[in-house]
């Protein structure tokens, strides 16, 4: 069972906030799947190579060649602020 | 040609009747468009689909194999200066600098974009509830869930709002809303059709794949889509050219019935529609025989864990600096990072998020995220097995028909059991197609049939002889 200082580590680590009504019910929803999952621990995998891709894949790169970006001033047609031609962020330390 | 003679055209049907002169791609167009743009109007009393229609048609009708024929797209995949938003406020009005790869191949094939469809949120769900832009209905029911997450590509094409339509499978995405709606739907071979361009949910998994009337357009669709990409290193050139199937029988093809995935928890309508079929596939020719996938049964947690890490991973971009939502007013940066992501995302993506950090976070690593890989190098392994002894693997595609509105929103477990049936094929990267394979009170029953990676050819073919047989009716949904 995941308790509300769990959740709140975790949330942090993932850059959420997390409202003060929502700990519970996320905590009793993750709680909930994390013991579904758990059914894996009765398997022995002791000798089994983990897979991270299924299909085998060789010679995936592409010359390094050099090709022209998206322009500036397109990029940054999407930001919510921006300033001198770059993202503007509020300081990391206000 | 009259507009309901034109509706009930197929695509490649429409795509021949504009080569033959018989119809002219803006009238195709204009009657879909117009059909499409009245569910948008209708509000409440309609689908809920669509996020964008096309304003109008487009000016190019140069001839090409697809012909102009009408494609609709699920929201997530990137379509240049047209909103692509993944069904999240975090990026409402998002409008791309360029359009993804699959998308671009089909209209340069001559397909036109008409469309994007609503979905789940970052492609999170089985019930297409989970999009910011409101829940989709099913035009078999309209108090039930068209499926997910591509529920606005499946009912979209099941009501005749779109001739076919482009959507993404990750665990079963394309797969379970084609059988909740009672249309086809295709996850190709794992790296058959190029990601660049599709917003990601788990990069391992997703693959996009079309959902359409029948089998033979699935097949056409598919053929535009894939090969090799160099925006894509996981993509692969597919070693033939994907054919239009014409097989009529299925003489001395072997069926795997596996126990694991036709038992325990799948609903007693779906079963007997799924023997029904086995009976149909049994008098055109084909072999029965039992299959066995030990580790199928643990396929839903390593999923739950493995998709979950890698969404955490992909959706860390979306943190209010570059694109998207960012939250007003933030003190410092950490409070614009952490209220840009509560208040942008919805809930199923933030439990999948926090889900995925804590599996890959520090002391659980190994217990979840490593054992879930080592799973799932198992299930890949029992598949090989059984596809030494049978052509394909076929199980019932979900073990429900089409569920209330509302009815599983409270229990995310209860939601991921939709998967059951789908996410051993998604882990082990092979290709599975979703047919109807008929009605259980009263709603489609959709029928699943897997193969190896790249028998895309023949698994089309016996899934076109199947559907023959089977002469499933959708035309009243369309109506």
């Amino acid at each position: 069972m995941i308790g509300r200082d769990e959740v709140l580590h975790v949330a942090l680590l993932a850059r959420l906030a997390v409202g003060e009504e929502e700990l519970e019910p996320m905590a009793r929803e993750l709680s909930a799947v994390l013991d579904h999952i758990a059914k894996m621990g009765e398997l022995d995998l002791s000798d089994v190579p983990p897979t991270s891709h299924v299909v085998e894949l060789t010679g995936a790169l592409r010359p390094d060649e050099p090709r022209p970006s998206l322009p500036r001033e397109t990029v940054l047609a999407q930001a919510p602020a921006v300033s001198d031609g770059g993202f503007l962020v509020p300081s990391p330390q206000a | 040609m009259s507009a309901t003679d034109v509706l009930a055209l197929s695509a490649r049907a429409a795509a021949d009747a504009i080569e033959a002169g018989s119809l002219a791609p803006r009238e195709l167009f204009d009657a879909y468009r117009e059909r499409a743009a009245a569910d948008v109007s209708a509000g409440e009393d309609g689908l809920n689909c669509f996020t964008w229609v096309a304003p109008e048609p487009p000016t190019d009708d140069a001839p090409a194999p697809l012909a102009g024929v009408p494609l609709a797209v699920k929201d997530l995949f990137c379509t240049a200066g047209i909103p692509s938003q993944a069904g999240s406020r975090i990026l409402a009005g998002y409008l791309p600098p360029y359009t993804a790869s699959a998308v671009s191949r089909l209209t340069e094939a001559g397909a036109t974009l008409m469309a994007k469809t609503n979905q789940d949120e970052f492609a999170m769900g089985s019930s297409n509830e989970n999009s910011a832009f409101g829940a989709v209905r099913n035009p078999w029911d309209r108090e039930r869930v068209p499926g997910g997450s591509s529920g606005g590509s499946a009912a979209a094409v099941a009501a005749g709002l779109a001739p076919w339509a482009l959507g993404t499978d990750t665990g079963g995405s394309v797969r379970q809303p084609a059988a909740l709606c009672g249309i086809v739907g295709l996850k190709p071979t794992y790296g058959a059709v190029s990601r660049y361009g599709m917003i990601a949910f788990a990069s391992s998994l997703d693959q996009a794949g079309p959902l359409t009337r029948d089998v033979a357009d699935a097949a056409l669709m598919l053929r535009h889509m894939v090969g090799r990409d160099p925006c894509d290193a996981t993509s692969l050139e597919f070693p033939e050219a994907i054919e239009l199937p014409s097989a009529e029988r299925l003489d001395g093809i072997r069926l795997g019935v596996p126990q694991e995935l036709t038992g325990e928890g799948i609903e007693a309508g779906v079963l007997d529609s799924f023997g029904a079929t086995l009976a149909l596939a049994q008098e055109l020719g084909a072999e029965i025989q039992p299959v066995h996938l030990p580790h199928a049964p643990h396929a839903l947690s390593a999923y739950y864990v493995l998709a979950p890490a890698e969404c955490s991973s992909n959706l860390a971009r979306y943190d209010g600096v570059r694109y998207g939502y960012r939250a007003p007013d933030p003190k410092d940066l950490l409070d614009m990072y952490t209220r840009t992501r509560h208040d942008g995302f919805g809930a199923e993506v933030k439990r999948r998020i926090m889900l995925g950090t804590y599996a890959l976070s520090a002391g659980y690593y190994d217990a979840y995220y490593g054992r879930a890989q080592r799973v799932r190098t198992k299930i890949a392994e029992d598949f090989r097995t059984a596809f030494a002894a049978v052509d394909f693997i076929v199980t019932p595609t979900a073990p429900t028909v089409a569920f209330r509105l509302g009815e599983k929103t409270a229990e995310p477990l209860a939601m991921y059991l939709n998967d059951y049936c789908t996410v051993p094929m998604s882990l082990a990267g092979i290709p599975a197609i979703s047919i109807p394979g008929g009605l259980s009170e009263g709603l489609p029953v959709g029928f699943q049939m897997a193969g190896p990676a790249f028998s895309e050819n023949r698994l089309l073919d016996a899934a076109h002889a199947l559907e023959g047989a089977i002469g499933f009716d959708g035309a009243a949904t369309r109506a």
